[in-house]
């Protein structure tokens, strides 16, 4: 019930904002920030609870099942696990932060421009929680559609392509994954006699294995360009160099993690044999992406744009740790979901805040703003820091785990992407020195951040730290569902890519004397 | 006591997060105190931790979870704190010797605008560092020696509003990452084989693991080698050392001559277990510690800054310090990395106060004759150098430097050529030395002293000038009264270098040829720099590009340039519009280009397509007809 | 009383549609356009008739009430259409009323 509340309160929010800006527009706003912050809240006690309760209990926490339309097997069926649960969080915890954002930004249309935003977090929300095939195709289609309103409405100059250009290559690999369930669905059907959508009947269908790999990569297309992975990455600095901040700020942090979170809730489970075969391939393309995307990020002039292709070297991580198939890498890669999605959508709201000050996004034009907006600095430093994968913030947990479980399958990858480490350096220290050091009179006497923009920086900075020291209760969270996630696969992997040392050598601890 | 142990790197930290947050909002009163006060607490409970360490007999291991940091199926390093001899020696040199910066500090910084900014970030690297020193795992280290970089970045940019300050940070950022990255492989390469990345359980499994010589170790002996060979800036990775001097002269102090880059010193010696087991390992540490010395010895003789001229000594005294871990010379290595953190320390400050005095004048040709008007920089300044070049009998460093000499010839590990190189290298070491002494202030003054240093700065300067002579005594070799007490301090952590078996009695005569050797450069510089001046400008004009080769470095920024620089930033421009893209906007125009082509067709008039319906018309009859 | 055969009539018929369609296709004034397009719809008709007389049927006479009709029903809306056009544009020339170029 708390679940498909979730997804209404977003809907009937974003209705109830966009009646209510004809008469108030702070009226629209505060009723989008208050949606938002009601579902976090609600969010996080189930996490608190979760996080006191029994550790032997099920990997599903919340259940909801409805039929919708019996006749062909589809159901409105919804649940919750740890991974889905964390999900959440980052969803509700981004989505007030692109309320809070958009509040000065945003200027005209403003009802209109909340609807889209709930109605986007609405679809996500769907995409996380859906356990059926066909909700959840719906729910991506939900997150699609007011995405591109967004773009196309409130963007900058060159909007209308970088809006078509982001719909076309989602939807057209969309298709690719309806076509792909539709098959698993006779597939299954043919075998067992019942037609049906739901995600734990179809864990259990026998698929021929050369139907089934043609079905995984119709899985793979949406998700591996949603990621995005090269070479179908292009519409990702165009979409987000010309989305508004908070448009950027849900691309980079929410829309790219369904993405990922495809990837582990889907194709390893369903399809564990054909996972495994493609493996080698999808590691190298996710590493070559980590050091592509690390060189087009240094080459770029435009903020946004840069911050941009650094997701491209970011998500390579998410390919090379789900398909390394071990516990370390899986929950590395659950946290860089996470972090991933906090620092660079802390970078976007960075450059929107300059944007917002200089009216550019070019760094040629930027330089010596320590000067002027010290607070900003600080922050612009822990982010650029993040990005880099300095330990103490969350990025590092998320991207040593990540190498060190591709340690255990692969070492040659995992030697070039652990240099990608260096390339992260070189242009996270650019933006650093283009942005904040230097000195350029045109930039002097700007005012520093506002209350609003204070709380913003503070709540990412306090919790990129966090998750840098203590990451143990968000791995806790994920435990039993990557748990469920790679028992599927431990059984068929015939290389050892499980290391049995790992397991034997128990640590010893100490306690101080 | 002992439970105190976190205090002393949270302190710096609190001290500096309190720093960052209120800011510039403190007095210029308040921000010393708390910069300088934190530093100040921790230097304390050290030296309590210390003493209660010291006072018992068997030598205590301190151990202290603090929580348990990342638990995932069996990789599970907790955030704990591990103290032995080793750590004491280490946070012992960094809480006092930053003690005596950080005083330092409060004056020589008084005047600029990022006031609490600077103390910021110099709590925060002393906080950085003594997690590294204290890490009882090696991700802890990781973070520790992340953290330090991360500082030194930010200290070296510290007046970021001139270009070539950031230059240089990024500089020093990029280039120790890279030795960073060979070192998180290693730390990979050693999770796989051990489990885990304790470092006590690490020396407790690789000897039961591996046999001497094993290929495993020995890999991973090297990928630790590339951390330490970044972090100490030793061959290749040396040449952002001396670009670091843009940062404030405390910094250099602190962060680039006693503490940071000796990390990967303490990085070799703490592995020790893996570096006996890996000899080939062992031998390329001593060879790059020896080719490193002799090279930054050889610029270091041609600079005119006089803090690059101390950049490129601290270069050559890490050799040094490698030289001896590569001959196995675990102590000495430790002895001389204290020793040369109280002279370097102190040669770093009084330069700063130079520099300052004759507003911000680096080049050591334009100053002179400073003896008279700033007599306690130069005395203690004299001591310093004395130390550094090793001057017999009176100085720390003609100790500390004899006992890696005589195991350089002598250790088991060792051999002539090391020896040799260590030797001149002695020789250069007190030309260049004294070069400096006696361009700075002696002949006459050509430039205005404008600021005399006051309390703050002299006193942390006597107080090191003391320990440059006194520290020395703590360990006599064995012809000149066989007193080892800081051997034997570390002597159950590091074991005692074994001799070879025929080498008895030479020791004195290496004494000898080693004092003979650093007076006769003392001498040399004298006749050069102060009886015949005129004689190095013809020295120099005679052979341009030799000297042009040795100021710059022998060149190894171009090489850089060359091979990876500008690949990189030629390979990132060209392709800055993503040739990914071109396929798709290939195939957008060429469905735009038959959009146009029907577009065309439809002409807007009307008999256009009357003609279209007619011939489409005829055109269906005839085939009607036909077929 | 001879009858005249089949065949006249369908010329007759064929000679009127092609001068309508020539007519059609040469003439710019959309009003002798649409006068055209009448002249065919009655050959049409024509040949229904004569058609429907040779096989002595009545659907062909009832074919050509329909195509009265129609061209009743088509004539009142092009008229209101050439009005119009003419209003806008101030021109009844089909070649210069091209505004639906692609």
């Amino acid at each position: 019930m708390i679940l498909s509340g979730f997804i209404l309160s977003f809907m009937i929010g974003g209705i109830l904002a966009w009646m209510a800006a004809l008469k108030n527009l702070v009226l629209a706003r505060w009723i989008s920030l208050i949606t938002v912050c009601f579902n976090l809240f609600i969010v996080i006690i189930l996490w608190v609870q979760h996080l006191q309760g029994d550790e032997s209990q099920s990997a599903w926490i919340l259940d909801f099942s409805l039929p919708w339309i019996p006749r062909f097997g589809i159901g409105f069926h919804l649940a919750l696990d740890g991974l889905s649960l964390l999900m959440l969080l980052l969803t509700f915890f981004l989505g007030a932060l692109s309320v809070l954002i958009s509040w000065k930004e945003i200027q005209h249309q403003v009802g209109l421009y909340h609807f889209c935003l709930l109605w986007v977090l609405a679809g996500i929300t769907g995409v996380f929680l859906a356990m059926d095939l066909f909700l959840f195709f719906f729910f991506w289609e939900v997150m699609l559609i007011p995405m591109f309103f967004l773009i196309i409405i409130w963007g900058h100059e060159n909007s209308r392509y970088a809006a078509f250009k982001f719909f076309i290559f989602t939807q057209a690999s969309g298709l690719l994954m309806l076509v792909a369930i539709l098959g698993l669905y006779f597939v299954h059907a043919n075998q067992t006699g019942t037609f049906t959508f739901d995600y734990f009947q179809l864990l259990g269908a026998d698929i021929p294995s050369g139907a089934a790999m043609w079905l995984m990569l119709g899985f793979l297309a949406a998700f591996i360009v949603k990621l995005p992975v090269i070479p179908f990455h292009t519409w990702l600095p165009d979409a987000h160099s010309q989305a508004p901040t908070a448009g950027s700020l849900i691309l980079a942090g929410l829309l790219l993690k369904t993405g990922a979170y495809g990837l582990l809730r889907f194709i390893v489970p369903l399809f564990r044999d054909q996972a495994v075969a493609i493996a080698p391939w999808a590691m190298a393309i996710g590493v070559f992406g980590i050091i592509y995307g690390a060189i087009l990020a240094f080459s770029q002039t435009d903020l946004k744009r840069l911050v941009a292709y650094t997701s491209v070297s970011h998500m390579g991580f998410i390919m090379l740790g789900v398909f390394s198939f071990n516990m370390i890498a899986t929950q590395g890669v659950v946290m860089q979901m996470i972090t991933h999605g906090i620092s660079t959508g802390a970078l976007f709201i960075l450059a929107g805040i300059i944007y917002e000050r200089i009216h550019t996004r070019d760094i040629t034009r930027m330089g010596g703003f320590w000067k002027s907006m010290p607070f900003l600095g600080t922050c612009g430093l822990i982010f650029a820091m993040a990005s880099l994968g300095l330990p103490g913030l969350g990025n590092f947990v998320a991207e040593f785990l990540v190498l060190v479980g591709a340690w255990q399958a692969t070492h040659k990858l995992t030697i070039i992407a652990t240099i990608g480490l260096v390339a992260a350096t070189i242009y996270s220290l650019r933006i650093l020195q283009k942005v904040f050091y230097g000195n350029q009179s045109a930039t002097h006497g700007l005012a520093d951040l506002s209350f609003r923009e204070k709380l913003v920086m503070i709540v990412l900075v306090v919790s990129l730290i966090w998750l840098g020291l203590f990451p143990q209760p968000v791995l806790n969270t994920s435990r039993p569902s990557v748990n469920v996630i790679l028992e599927t696969t431990a059984s068929s992997d015939e290389n050892g890519t499980r290391n049995p040392k790992i397991i034997t050598i128990k640590q010893k601890r100490y306690t101080h004397e | 006591m002992n439970d105190l142990l976190w205090l002393i790197p949270a302190l710096p930290f609190l001290g500096s997060i309190i720093l960052i947050l209120a800011g510039t909002r403190l007095s210029k009163k308040s921000v010393p105190l708390i910069g300088v006060g934190s530093v100040g607490v921790s230097a304390l409970i050290t030296l309590l931790i210390g003493y209660d360490f010291i006072s018992s007999d068997t030598p205590p291991v301190i151990k202290q979870v603090l929580w348990n940091w990342i638990d995932v199926a069996g990789f599970s390093p907790s955030i704990a704190l591990h103290l032995d001899s080793l750590s004491l020696v280490f946070i012992f040199v960094i809480t006092f010797i930053g003690f005596l910066i950080h005083v330092y500090s409060s004056e020589f910084m008084v005047d600029d605008d990022g006031y609490a900014r600077f103390f910021a970030y110099l709590n925060l690297f002393v906080g950085s560092m003594l997690i590294l020193v204290l890490a009882d795992n090696l991700l802890l280290l990781y973070f520790g020696w992340e953290g330090v970089g991360l500082c030194s970045y930010l200290l070296i940019g510290f007046w970021y509003q001139e270009e070539k300050n950031g230059y240089a940070a990024r500089k020093a950022f990029i280039m120790t990452r890279v030795g960073d990255t060979a070192m998180a492989i290693g730390l990979f390469m050693i999770f796989k084989t051990f489990g885990t990345l304790n470092i006590t359980d690490i020396q407790l499994q690789a000897p039961v693991m591996w046999e001497i010589g094993a290929t495993e170790g020995t890999i991973i002996a090297f990928l630790l080698l590339g951390g330490a060979v970044g972090k100490s800036a030793q061959l290749p990775l040396q040449t952002w050392l001396p670009d670091a001097m843009a940062g404030p002269s405390p910094v250099s102090a602190l962060i680039h001559a006693a503490t940071m880059v000796t990390a990967g010193v303490y990085l070799i010696t703490r592995m020790h277990v893996v570096f006996e087991l890996a000899p080939t390992a062992q031998f390329v540490v001593g060879v790059i510690g020896s080719v490193t010395l002799l090279i930054a010895g050889f610029s270091a003789l041609t600079q005119y800054d006089l803090k690059r001229v101390l950049a490129y000594s601290t270069i050559s005294q890490l050799g040094y310090m490698f030289l001896a871990l590569g001959v196995g010379a675990w102590s000495a290595a430790i002895f001389h990395f204290m020793i040369h953190a109280f002279f370097k320390a102190l040669l770093f400050l009084a330069a700063g106060a130079v520099i300052m005095a004759l507003h911000h004048e680096h080049d050591m040709f334009k100053m002179g004759g400073l003896r008279k008007k700033l007599p306690v920089i130069y005395w203690t300044f004299l001591i310093g150098a004395a130390s550094l070049a090793a001057l017999p009998l009176i100085t720390a460093g003609f100790f500390s430097k004899d006992q890696i000499l005589w195991l350089a010839w002598a250790g088991e590990k060792g051999n002539v050529w090391f020896f040799l190189v260590a030797l001149s290298g002695a020789f250069i070491t007190a030309v260049y030395t004294f070069r400096m002494v006696f361009l700075t202030f002696f002949g006459e003054e050509k430039s205005h002293v404008t600021h005399i240093p006051g309390s703050f700065i002299n006193i942390p300067l006597i107080i090191l000038a003391i320990l440059s002579t006194l520290a020395g005594f703590i360990e006599l070799p064995h012809s000149f009264g066989h007193f080892q007490l800081f051997t034997n301090f570390l002597n159950p952590l590091l074991p005692a270098t074994t001799l070879q078996s025929e080498i008895e009695s030479t020791e004195w005569m290496i004494q000898v040829s080693a004092a003979a050797l650093s007076i006769g450069g003392t001498l040399l510089a004298y006749y050069l720099y102060v009886k015949r001046p005129s004689l190095h400008a013809q020295f120099k004009s005679a052979v341009p590009q030799l000297h042009n080769f040795l100021l710059h470095g022998w060149r190894f920024d171009s090489l850089y340039d060359w091979v990876f620089v500008k690949p990189f930033v030629y390979l990132a421009a060209i392709n800055k519009n993503d040739f990914v893209d071109w396929p798709y906007n290939a195939l957008v125009n060429v469905a735009s280009f038959i959009h146009r082509m029907f577009a065309f067709t439809q002409s807007g008039i009307l008999r256009w397509y009357l003609i279209g319906v007619v011939l489409g018309a005829i055109l269906i009859l005839t085939l009607g007809l036909m077929l | 009383m001879t009858t005249i055969p089949a065949e006249y009539g369908l010329v007759l018929a064929s000679v009127l549609f092609m001068l309508g369609l020539i007519s059609l296709l040469i003439r710019r004034n959309i009003v002798f356009m649409l006068i055209s397009v009448e002249i065919m719809l009655n050959a049409a008709g024509l040949a229904f008739i004569v058609a429907g007389a040779k096989w002595s049927q009545p659907d062909g006479q009832v074919m050509f009430l329909f195509i009265l009709t129609m061209a009743a029903a088509e004539v009142s809306v092009g008229l209101a259409l050439i009005l119009q056009i003419y209003h806008q544009l101030k021109t009844l020339n089909s070649d210069e009323a091209s505004k639906m170029k692609g």
